[in-house]
C-alpha cells in the first residue's frame, strides 16, 4: 500500500514531500514551512494559505485567532466529511491531515462549533480524478446530510424525556416518551445503522441478540415497561447507557458516507424495514407502537426521495409520478390510524386487524417496488 | 407408460430433442381448437405422456422440458395435459383506475408470453444497471420451460358496480357460489378479483411465474391468497397412468380428455351463444381447497375406504368390475359412494374437467398433516357443472366424514391470447 501511495506523490510533487508521507505526525514541524496549508480561523473568517494543492497526503496547520472554540472540516462537495478537527481553543494551534484525491472540496471553519461554518472552496489537482457529479445531486446529498444531523439533534431532548422518566422510575411517563424518542432514529435508520457498533446497542430486539451479547437499548426498556411494568436499577443503568450511545450517534452521524445512490437505497431500505418488522408487529412487540416507526420510516424515505426528485424526475418521469402517487397513498392509509394528522399518536398495532394489516402491507409493496428503482434513476 | 407409445410415435418426429423447438408444444395446442385437431389426432394427449427423442426411447413429456405455446384460441392450462406442479394465486385489484387495470393485464400478458417460452421477464435477471434490481427474479435461470402454462381468470368481484364499469358484462353463469352443508370457508383464502393458475413440471418454474407476476402487479393488484400443489390428482390424458390423490385412490379416471374436442366443446368451452360474447372460447373455473382428515382416513379399514369411493384401491376398478376403465355400474356401489354421487349419470349429465392438485402445507398446530386436494374444475357453465354435482356430494357423500372444504372461489376464464397484439381480457375491456 505504501509503495503505491509514494509513487503517486512523487509523480505529483517534489521529493521533499516524501517526508510528509512517510511520517505524517512526527515530521509535521519540519515540513510545515513548505508543505502544510495554513488555516487561520477567527470568529468571522477562515483563511487558507492556498486554495489549490496537489493530491495525496495533505496537512493543514490550523491556528484559531478568534475568541470562540472552533472546528475545521475538509468536506466533499456533498458535505461528507473527509477529515475534521474539533475543539480548537482560542489562541491554540492544531494539525489536521488527510489523504485526498484530486477534485473539488471545501474547508469549513465553525467558530462556536455551530452551523454550517465559514466555507472556502479548494481544488486538489493531479492523481485520479473523482468523477464529476451533477451539482443537483451534490445539493441533494448535502441537504440530506443536514436532515440526518437535524434528526439526530432533535432526538436528544426527546430521548432525555424518556430516560429522565426511566431514571425517576416513572413507568407511565417513560411509556409516553418511548415512541417519540425513536422517531428521529427511525427516519434515518439506514444511516444510523451504517455505524455498525451503535445499532446493536440501541435498537436490537431480543431475538436479534448474538450468543453472549447483553441486551441493551430501547427494546430492552420497552419490554421492561410494557411486559414487566416496572423500572429497576438495571433499567435505570440501561437508560443512562442509551443516552450515551445516542449521544455518540448524534456526534458521529455527520461523518456517515452518503451518496445519491445510498440515499435512494436507504429510502428503499426504510420500506424494507417496514415490510419486515413493522407490518408484522415484530419491532414493537410489547409497546405496539409499530405505526409510529412505520410513519417515521416512510417520512425518512420520502425526505430522501424529495431531495433526489429533481434528478429522478428528469431521468425517469414515470417513476417520479408513480412515487408521488404511492407516497401519497401510504400517507393516506396511515392517516386512518391517527385522529390528529399532526400527532404521532397512532392506533396501537395490536388493535389493527389482519385485513387492515394486509392492506398496509399491499401499500408498502406498492411503494417499495417503484422505490427500488430510484437508485438507478439517479445513477443514470 | 406402455399405453402411450402409439400416440408418442405419431407426434414426435419433429419434436426430436426439441426442448426449445415449438414443435412438441404445438402438439399440446391440439386440444385448443378445431384446426389443430384436424392436423393431428391423438397427438396431443399422447405427446403429453411421451415424446420420443432421437434415440427412439419414449421420454415422458414432463422430462422434455418443452414449452407449451402461449397463443391460441383457448388459454393453455385447461385442456393441456396436466403438469406435475401447481402454484395458484388469487389477487385483489388495488387500483381503482380501469386504465391501470388494463395496463396490468397487458404487462402480465407480455410477461406470461415470455415466461411460458422459458424466457426471463423484462430485461432479465442480470447484466442490467448495477443500482437497479433486476426485472426478473432469476430463480428459473437455466431451467427448461417445463411446460409452464399461465391461465388467468376474472372473479365476480371484478364486475361489481362502481369499480371498473364491468357490471353489464358479468356472465350469468359467474354465480356467487352458495354455501354448501359442511363448508367451513376461510374468507381470507377464498374469492379474488383475478386468479392466475401456473402449472409446470418443475415447481420452481411455476413459483417463479407467480412471484414475478405478483411483483409486476404491485401497486395495481396484490396477492390475496395462493396455493401450492405438489402432485396432480387428475389428468386430461386418459391413456396415461391415472394419478392418485392423498387418500391413495386413483383420481380422475373418467376425466374429460384434453384431446376430445367434442367433449371439450360440450362441457368445457363457453360457446358463442352462451350469453357472454367476450367469454366465447373461455371457461369457468371453480377452485376449492379441500382439507383431508388424513389421520382419521388412515385409520379407516380398507373395505370402508373402498366403499367410500366405490372403487378398489389397487386397480381403481369400479365396484364389481375388474379394470379401472371398465364402465362403472353405479347401482352396485353404496348409495353414498363418492364415485356414484359424482358421476354424470347421477347429476343429469353434469360433466366437469378436473385439474386439481394434492397439497401438503406442512402440519397444523395439532401436529396433523395440513393436506388435501386443491380442487380445480373447468366447465362451460357452473350451473350445469360444479353446482349440481357439489349439491349432491355435500348432502350425501360418504367422503364428507374425511374431508372439509375450507376455501372457495369462482372465476370466468377468458379465451386465449391470439397473438402478440392481443392481451388477457381484451374482449372484456373493449
Amino acid at each position: 500500500m505504501r509503495a503505491v501511495r509514494l509513487s503517486v506523490v512523487t509523480a505529483a510533487t517534489t521529493v521533499a514531500a516524501l517526508a510528509a508521507v512517510t511520517g505524517c505526525s512526527s515530521k509535521s514541524d519540519s515540513k510545515s514551512a513548505d508543505g502544510a496549508i495554513q488555516v487561520t480561523a477567527s470568529d468571522d473568517a477562515c483563511k487558507l494559505s492556498k486554495t489549490e494543492f496537489a493530491a495525496g497526503h495533505v496537512q493543514f496547520s490550523i491556528e484559531n485567532k478568534g475568541s470562540k472554540i472552533t472546528e475545521v472540516y475538509l468536506l466533499f462537495p456533498d458535505d461528507r466529511i473527509v477529515a475534521e478537527r474539533e475543539n480548537i481553543g482560542p489562541g491554540t494551534k492544531q494539525n489536521l491531515t488527510a489523504e485526498v484525491k484530486a477534485g473539488s472540496y471545501e474547508v469549513a471553519c465553525k467558530p462556536g462549533m455551530k452551523g454550517s461554518g465559514i466555507r472556502q472552496k479548494v481544488t486538489v489537482t493531479g492523481g485520479g480524478q473523482t468523477p464529476k457529479r451533477d451539482p443537483k445531486l451534490d445539493a441533494a446529498v448535502a441537504a440530506y446530510r443536514t436532515y440526518v444531523q437535524q434528526q439526530a439533534d432533535d432526538t436528544l431532548p426527546k430521548l432525555k424525556t424518556f430516560t429522565d422518566a426511566i431514571a425517576a422510575g416513572d413507568v407511565e411517563g417513560a411509556k409516553n416518551a418511548y415512541a417519540p424518542s425513536r422517531i428521529g432514529w427511525e427516519r434515518t435508520e439506514p444511516v444510523a445503522e451504517s455505524f455498525g457498533d451503535i445499532d446493536p446497542k440501541t435498537d436490537v430486539r431480543e431475538d436479534g441478540l448474538e450468543k453472549g451479547q447483553t441486551w441493551t437499548g430501547w427494546h430492552r426498556l420497552e419490554k421492561a415497561l410494557w411486559k414487566d411494568g416496572k423500572i429497576g436499577d438495571e433499567e435505570k443503568k440501561l437508560g443512562v447507557q442509551l443516552s450515551t450511545d445516542i449521544a455518540d450517534w448524534q456526534k458521529r452521524v455527520g461523518t456517515a458516507e452518503i451518496t445519491p445512490t445510498s440515499m435512494a437505497n436507504g429510502a428503499k431500505e426504510l420500506l424494507d424495514e417496514v415490510a419486515r418488522n413493522k407490518i408484522t408487529g415484530e419491532e414493537e412487540r410489547y409497546s405496539h407502537t409499530d405505526l409510529v416507526d412505520f410513519k417515521a420510516n416512510v417520512e425518512g424515505a420520502q425526505k430522501a426521495y424529495e431531495l433526489l426528485k429533481p434528478v429522478a424526475a428528469k431521468n425517469d418521469p414515470a417513476l417520479a409520478t408513480e412515487l408521488d402517487k404511492q407516497f401519497a397513498a401510504i400517507e393516506a392509509q396511515l392517516d386512518k390510524y391517527r385522529a390528529d394528522k399532526n400527532s404521532y399518536d397512532f392506533t396501537s398495532y395490536d388493535k389493527v386487524g389482519e385485513s387492515d394489516r394486509k392492506q398496509l402491507s399491499d401499500g408498502v409493496n406498492a411503494l417499495g417496488e417503484p422505490l427500488s428503482k430510484l437508485a438507478a434513476a439517479v445513477a443514470k | 407408460m406402455s399405453d402411450t407409445t402409439d400416440a408418442g410415435v405419431g407426434t414426435t418426429t419433429d419434436a426430436a430433442g426439441g426442448t426449445t423447438s415449438s414443435a412438441p408444444s404445438r402438439r399440446s395446442l391440439l386440444g385448443w381448437g378445431g384446426a389443430g385437431l384436424a392436423l393431428g389426432a391423438a397427438a396431443a394427449g399422447g405427446a403429453v405422456a411421451a415424446v420420443r427423442g432421437d434415440g427412439g426411447d419414449a421420454v415422458p413429456a414432463a422430462d422434455t422440458g418443452a414449452a407449451v405455446p402461449f397463443y391460441g384460441a383457448h388459454q393453455a392450462g385447461i385442456a393441456t395435459a396436466v403438469q406435475d406442479r401447481l402454484h395458484f394465486a388469487a389477487f385483489d385489484v388495488t387500483t381503482k383506475d380501469r386504465g391501470e387495470l388494463v395496463k396490468l393485464l397487458k404487462d402480465w400478458t407480455a410477461a406470461a408470453a415470455r415466461m411460458t417460452a422459458g424466457q426471463t421477464v423484462g430485461e432479465g435477471a442480470y447484466g442490467g444497471l448495477a443500482e437497479a434490481p433486476p426485472d426478473d427474479t432469476g430463480e428459473a435461470l437455466g431451467l427448461k420451460p417445463s411446460r409452464l402454462t399461465l391461465t388467468i381468470g376474472f372473479g365476480p368481484s371484478l364486475f361489481a358496480k362502481g369499480r371498473f364499469g364491468l357490471e353489464g358484462k358479468r356472465p350469468e353463469a359467474l354465480v356467487d357460489i352458495e354455501k354448501f352443508p359442511h363448508d367451513n370457508l376461510d374468507p381470507a383464502r377464498s374469492d379474488g378479483d383475478l386468479c392466475v393458475q401456473a402449472c409446470a413440471d418443475d415447481p420452481q418454474v411455476a413459483v417463479h411465474a407467480i412471484r414475478n407476476l405478483a411483483r409486476i402487479a404491485m401497486g395495481r393488484a396484490a396477492v390475496r391468497w395462493s396455493q401450492l400443489g405438489f402432485g396432480k390428482t387428475s389428468s386430461t390424458t386418459p391413456e396415461a397412468q391415472t394419478p392418485r390423490n392423498m387418500m391413495g385412490f386413483k383420481d380422475g379416471t373418467r376425466n374429460v380428455s384434453g384431446t376430445d374436442a367434442a367433449a371439450l366443446d360440450k362441457h368445457v368451452w363457453v360457446g358463442d351463444k352462451d350469453g357472454s360474447p367476450w367469454l366465447t372460447g373461455g371457461s369457468y373455473l371453480v377452485a376449492r381447497r379441500i382439507r383431508m382428515h388424513i389421520e382419521a382416513w388412515d385409520r379407516t379399514g380398507l373395505q370402508e375406504q373402498e366403499d367410500v369411493f366405490g372403487r378398489d384401491k389397487g386397480e381403481g376398478a369400479p365396484v364389481g368390475k375388474a379394470k379401472e376403465r371398465d364402465e362403472p355400474f353405479l347401482k352396485a356401489m353404496k348409495p353414498d359412494a363418492h364415485v356414484r354421487l359424482a358421476h354424470p349419470d347421477s347429476n343429469s349429465g353434469a360433466t366437469i374437467l378436473r385439474r386439481g392438485y394434492s397439497f401438503t402445507d406442512g402440519t397444523d398446530g395439532l401436529g396433523r398433516l395440513d393436506a388435501g386436494l386443491f380442487f380445480l374444475a373447468y366447465q362451460r357453465d357452473v350451473r350445469k357443472g360444479f353446482l349440481p354435482v357439489q349439491r349432491n356430494l355435500a348432502r350425501n357423500d360418504a367422503l364428507n366424514e374425511y374431508i372439509q372444504h375450507v376455501s372457495s372461489a369462482i372465476f370466468a376464464v377468458p379465451p386465449g391470447v391470439r397473438d402478440k397484439d392481443d392481451w388477457w381480457g381484451r374482449a372484456l375491456f373493449s
